[in-house]
């Protein structure tokens, strides 16, 4: 049923992403890389770990670039690839990778939003690599849970929502 | 589209509560955030005009715990019902796992219902979606009403059914929500299929963990082999 258009995520991708966001950061001197899906999900996340809810800020930035995009189709553009949100101490920059998540960085006045550009273009071609080869290996039967999942899940339904 | 992470060990499903405008698709996900253990959801964003109407979109994530090895995590949304939000509408629905529509019983508001269920069906196959291959169940809310329709009229208008092409599906499956009434049935010569309803009057909760914990079965069984 939503199979065909799930995803899933391993061990060796999660490891590859903290790799290039582990040197993203490095050379930007920002403060935390994010992952999120456009669904709204977060995908990983590297560097100082956030004080904010991260599932709600997921959700969030999901509709930031959803909604931007729409209006970028309103004036002409096929999308917009980045979006800039400038605080007076925080701010962060994001960036589209393959058209399937968001690349999202926190920094604070320790570097500068030019040298974030510049780090991020490099790093979202080495991500939409990675994605890219995920997406296209991901196939009918990737996403299937083990005999007993079901069952289980349904358990926890009840338990929780009551029987 | 369900993200299973198998590095951080995640299973993450996204619910979309649909419907007109004032229907109570807020007020389920009021009811679940406040009924629900503090420890199993996050808090509860509402992203609303300043008049508390859904602009945007409402979310709680609601946590199911760990199942076998994967933490297991449903994430509710609504999205705004009144008409001319339906650029943000569309939005929602990038990703949807399950789909609960949630319906005003009111006989008055049976134009906007149907306004409503046909805006789903256009919005979903944007996406490249068919209803009838989602997890999917109806809810028709406010039922305390003394000018709510009845449920055979509100059936008839938003759950007529949709024909049943598969020969292995054409069978008899009896609702196990409602006793004498069938999921899957023939009629005149036609097999049907049906969404499953809930009754509801979510401003006291009635019904609400019903549907919830209906639609969110159907995506667990979408998920995986029992």
């Amino acid at each position: 049923m939503s199979g065909a258009s799930s995803w899933s995520f391993r061990e060796e991708d999660s490891n590859r992403i903290h790799g290039i966001l582990v040197e993203f950061l490095r050379e930007a001197n920002a403060r935390t890389g994010m992952i999120v899906d456009r669904t709204g999900q977060m995908v990983a996340t590297v560097g100082e770990e956030p004080s904010f809810d991260p599932t709600a800020f997921a959700s969030l930035t999901a509709a930031d670039f959803s909604a931007n995009d729409q209006l970028a189709r309103m004036i002409g553009e096929p999308e917009f690839g980045s979006l800039f949100h400038q605080g007076e101490k925080e701010s962060m920059y994001l960036a589209d990778i393959a058209r399937r998540v968001i690349l999202v960085v926190l920094f604070d006045n320790r570097t500068t939003l030019g040298l974030v550009k510049l780090r991020v273009r490099q790093t979202v071609s080495e991500l939409s690599k990675v994605f890219d080869d995920m997406f296209t290996r991901g196939g009918a039967g990737q996403v299937q849970m083990e005999t007993g999942f079901v069952g289980e899940a349904e358990d926890e339904l009840d338990k929780l929502f009551g029987a | 589209m369900s993200m299973i992470n198998y590095a951080s060990r995640e299973i993450n499903c996204k619910l979309v509560y649909y419907g007109p405008g004032l229907g109570g698709k807020t007020t389920n996900l009021e009811f679940v955030f406040n009924k629900v253990a503090p420890n199993a959801r996050g808090k509860l964003i509402s992203l609303a005009t300043e008049t508390e109407r859904t602009l945007f979109f409402d979310f709680l994530p609601v946590d199911l715990g760990t199942i076998r090895g994967f933490k297991t995590r449903f994430h509710l949304y609504t999205v705004p019902g009144q008409v001319y939000y339906n650029a943000s509408r569309k939005l929602i629905l990038k990703g949807v796992d399950g789909v609960v529509f949630v319906a005003d019983s009111q006989i008055e508001r049976m134009e906007a219902n149907i306004e409503a269920m046909q805006n789903l069906y256009d919005n979903l196959s944007q996406h490249g979606f068919n209803i009838t291959a989602l997890p999917f169940v109806v809810q028709y809310n406010k039922r305390d009403l003394p000018n709510a329709a009845t449920i055979e009229e509100l059936q008839a208008a938003l759950n007529p059914g949709w024909p049943v092409e598969d020969p292995a599906r054409q069978r008899l499956i009896a609702d196990p929500y409602h006793e004498g009434e069938n999921l899957i049935q023939e009629v005149g010569g036609q097999w049907i299929e049906r969404a499953p309803y809930f009754e509801g009057v979510a401003v006291t909760g009635d019904g609400v963990f019903d549907t919830l914990k209906a639609v969110s079965k159907m995506v667990l069984k979408s998920l995986g082999s029992t």
